[in-house]
Formats: C-alpha cells, sequence, structure tokens
C-alpha cells in the first residue's frame, strides 16, 4: 500500500505513452503529452512526502515543527508554468502543420516517411 | 512503421520500463518515510539564514537560483517560439483580404454579443484580479506564492476583458509594444540581479541586498527582487501567446463589425 | 498510507485514462480542465501549497484556452479551405 503512488505515477507514465503512440489528432497528442508529464509530478510528490508533517511555509506555525521535503516542490513548481507553455508552442507547430500539409493525421504525412 | 509495427514496440518498451522501475523503485523508501537530510536541513535553518517563512520560495530563488534561471529561459524561448510560428505571413494576408467578403457575410459566422450579466461579471473583476494578482507575486517569501503563480494569474485579466466583449480595449491593452519591454526586462532583470550578486558577493546569484525583518514584505534580500521580475516576465510572456493565438480572429472580428 | 490520498490518486489515475481515452481534441480541452483540478486538490492534499496554486490556474485555465484557440483556428482554416475550393469549382 505504501508504493501505491508510485504505481500511479507508472500508470501515468504509460497510459500517456499510449496516448501519443495511438494518435490520430496531432492535438490529441499533445494533450496525452501534458498528462505524461503529471506522471512526474506524482513521483515527485509522493518522494517528498511524510507523513503527519505539514506545508513548508513556517509563516504561522513555529520553526521547528516536522514539514514535508520543499526541494521537490520547488521543482515542480517552475515545471508546472513551463509544462503550459511548451504545450502553446507545439499547438503552434500542429497549427503551422496544417496549414501546409491540410492534414492533422500524423499516418498521413506522407514527407515524414523514412 | 504500420500501426501494429508502433503497438508492439510500444509493448515491448512499456514491458522494459517496468521492469527498471520496479529496479529502481528498491532504493526508494515506502512513501510518507522521508529519509533524506537535505530537506529537513532547508527547513530548520532557512527562516534564520534568510529571513523567509516559504522555504519554497527561498529554495526556488536562492538556494536553487541557478536553476530558475534556466526555466525562466526555457519559458522565454517558448513565447519566443510560439509568437514567430503563430506570425501572419505575407500570402495570408492578401488571400485573407480576398475571402473577407464572402467569409463575414454568414448570420452564423459572427459570434453573439455577450450577454449583461457577463459583461458585468467579467469587467467587474478585472480590477480585483489584477489586485489579487499583485499581492500573490510580492507576498512570494512570506505565504504560498510567488512570481510563477501571481504572473500567470496576472496574466489572465485581459482575458477577461476580450471575454466581456471590449475587443478594441484588449487589442490596446496585449498589442502594446510595453508588454514585449515587459517581458524581456523581466527575464534581463533576473540575469542582472545575479551579476550584482557575483560583483557584491563573490559568487552570481549570491543573496547580496539587505535580508530585512522575518515576516515583512521587504525579507529576503534577493529574493523578493527576483520575485518581482519573474511575476512579470511570466504575466508579459503569457499575455503575449495569448495575443499571437487570438489575433487573426480579433482582426476579422473588430473588422467584419460588432 | 491514509484514506484521503489514497481516494484522490484513485481518481486522478481514473481521470488521466479518461483523458487519454477521448478522441475529440474539443472534448478533451474540458476533460483536462477538470483533470488539473483533480491534480490541484491531490497536490493540497499532499501538503503542497504553492504547486496547487500553480496548477489551478495554469491546468484550468490557461491550458485548455490555448487548446481551444488552437482548435478554432484550425477549423476556420478548414471552413476556409472548403470555401475556396467551392469558389474555384462553381
Amino acid at each position: 500500500m505504501s508504493f501505491f503512488p508510485y504505481a500511479v505515477a507508472a500508470w501515468l507514465f504509460i497510459i500517456g505513452l499510449y496516448g501519443i503512440v495511438t494518435s490520430r489528432n496531432f492535438v490529441h497528442l499533445v494533450i496525452c503529452l501534458a498528462v505524461l508529464q503529471s506522471s512526474t509530478y506524482v513521483l515527485l510528490l509522493s518522494i517528498g512526502y511524510r507523513v503527519g508533517g505539514t506545508a513548508p511555509v513556517f509563516a504561522a506555525v513555529p520553526v521547528g515543527t516536522l514539514a514535508v521535503d520543499p526541494v521537490v516542490q520547488a521543482l515542480m513548481l517552475t515545471d508546472i508554468v513551463v509544462e503550459a507553455t511548451v504545450v502553446a508552442l507545439l499547438l503552434a507547430l500542429a497549427l503551422q502543420l496544417h496549414k501546409h500539409a491540410n492534414t492533422l493525421d500524423p499516418d498521413k504525412l506522407k514527407a515524414l516517411e523514412g | 512503421m504500420n500501426r501494429r509495427g508502433r503497438m508492439i514496440l510500444f509493448l515491448l518498451s512499456a514491458a522494459v520500463f517496468g521492469g527498471v522501475y520496479l529496479w529502481g523503485l528498491k532504493g526508494l523508501p515506502p512513501v510518507g518515510h522521508y529519509r533524506g537530510p537535505y530537506g529537513d536541513v532547508l527547513n530548520q535553518v532557512a527562516t534564520y539564514e534568510r529571513h523567509v517563512t516559504d522555504i519554497v520560495t527561498a529554495v526556488n530563488f536562492d538556494y536553487r537560483g541557478f536553476d530558475t534561471l534556466g526555466e525562466e529561459f526555457i519559458l522565454f524561448m517558448s513565447v519566443v517560439g510560439g509568437t514567430v510560428l503563430l506570425r501572419r505571413q505575407r500570402e495570408e494576408e492578401k488571400s485573407e483580404h480576398k475571402d473577407q467578403a464572402l467569409s463575414d457575410e454568414s448570420p452564423e459566422r459572427q459570434a453573439p454579443e455577450p450577454s449583461d450579466a457577463t459583461r458585468v461579471l467579467t469587467l467587474g473583476l478585472v480590477g480585483p484580479l489584477v489586485v489579487f494578482g499583485l499581492y500573490m507575486v510580492a507576498h512570494g517569501q512570506l505565504t504560498p506564492g510567488g512570481g510563477f503563480q501571481g504572473g500567470v494569474i496576472l496574466a489572465t485579466a485581459p482575458l477577461l476583458v476580450y471575454l466581456g466583449g471590449d475587443l478594441k480595449k484588449f487589442k490596446q491593452i496585449t498589442s502594446h509594444t510595453l508588454v514585449e519591454v515587459a517581458e524581456a526586462a523581466g527575464a534581463g532583470g533576473y540575469l542582472a540581479i545575479g551579476f550584482a550578486g557575483l560583483i557584491l558577493g563573490g559568487a552570481y546569484l549570491r543573496n547580496v541586498a539587505a535580508l530585512g525583518r522575518t515576516g515583512v514584505i521587504n525579507s529576503g534580500g534577493t529574493i523578493a527582487l527576483i520575485n518581482l521580475a519573474t511575476g512579470l516576465e511570466v504575466a508579459a510572456g503569457f499575455v503575449l501567446l495569448l495575443y499571437a493565438f487570438l489575433e487573426q480572429t480579433l482582426e476579422i472580428r473588430l473588422r467584419g463589425g460588432k | 498510507m491514509l484514506f484521503l490520498q489514497f481516494t484522490i490518486l484513485t481518481f486522478v489515475t481514473v481521470t488521466a485514462t479518461a483523458v487519454v481515452l477521448t478522441r475529440d481534441p474539443a472534448k478533451q480541452a474540458i476533460g483536462i480542465s477538470f483533470y488539473g483540478l483533480v491534480m490541484a486538490l491531490m497536490f493540497f492534499i499532499f501538503q503542497a501549497p504553492d504547486v496547487a496554486l500553480s496548477q489551478i490556474v495554469i491546468g484550468a485555465v490557461a491550458l485548455p484556452l490555448m487548446i481551444l484557440l488552437a482548435l478554432t483556428k484550425i477549423r476556420r482554416h478548414e471552413e476556409e479551405q472548403r470555401e475556396r475550393k467551392e469558389k474555384k469549382s462553381a
């Protein structure tokens, strides 16, 4: 039971990758990429968690209270905002692709076949 | 490679990933029994060393400030890339002028006017939202918040103007050159504060400003300054992205008559 | 592990599977907005308020907004193409 969050992270990764592999629409692919990125958040969060710990903000509680790990939270915070801009960039790429090839289907792109 | 080949390759790699992941999990402690010393040390000393109460912001902008610099520049480059990709090329503008006559006369193409309730709600909330975003940016080192969160909240304020139907004002706000200047100033400001640390303290991004008293808004030294620079950059970056996505639709709706 | 954490993690799993298995991007945009909210709740329950704040604004507002704007542009472009073809053949 204590390894359940790790299993959830692995499942999110696999289902996101499955969505990317079997996708028929580039916008659907980009959204599955967002789901795949959220698996890392679950993993990082569960590494730093401590049972009975409080948030690492000491504005109202004294400094010595048991708290969860702040370093992994700092890593996750910037990552979420950066994820949004990367998704925007990928959507702009998908738009340009649609303008030139008139399709959003990865299977129909002849020019990329080796 | 056709779909079946892709599926088989995916199942194989998922199996390998699962095996390696389970093998790696053996070294991790069970969830809830965080072992490592780094987080505990930071929780104990950060308030005494830097006079801030939000340890996550202190870690973000001071102890691991160099990583956040890199992340902020990823954001900057993504915004630049998105704006470049969505720019209107010359042949698009010509063809758009030709198609203007036939595409805007169909009655179902015109977007409906927002109702009075929508307009009151959105335009009434713009002011409180801006104040709330600024509050969240400024209090980053005291309570949960900071440049990244507050910046995104600030960037949704022009969106409320768009939803309220005031298209001309929205275009004036978001296409102003001041937005681009603000974004560059935010990104460059972070770099410049780091150089101040190099000149005055001997190491890049060292906290050299006055630390102040714990619990007031100007505590933390360079943490507060970097917070403001990041908030500016994130807000301006998202407004630019929003304008890049909405530019064409905006032109058509403004020209076709409201 | 506590009951609340277990519930929210199950919720996250089910919502993620639902988002991936929805094939239409317009419906997926609503799905990912809800997923962002569920993730923010999970961050809250795991004692991470900074990250929850970030996730609420990004996952529930910015991400579905950009997806819907991209879809609008694509649909408009498709309609223009169709009208141009009709004009040519007419």
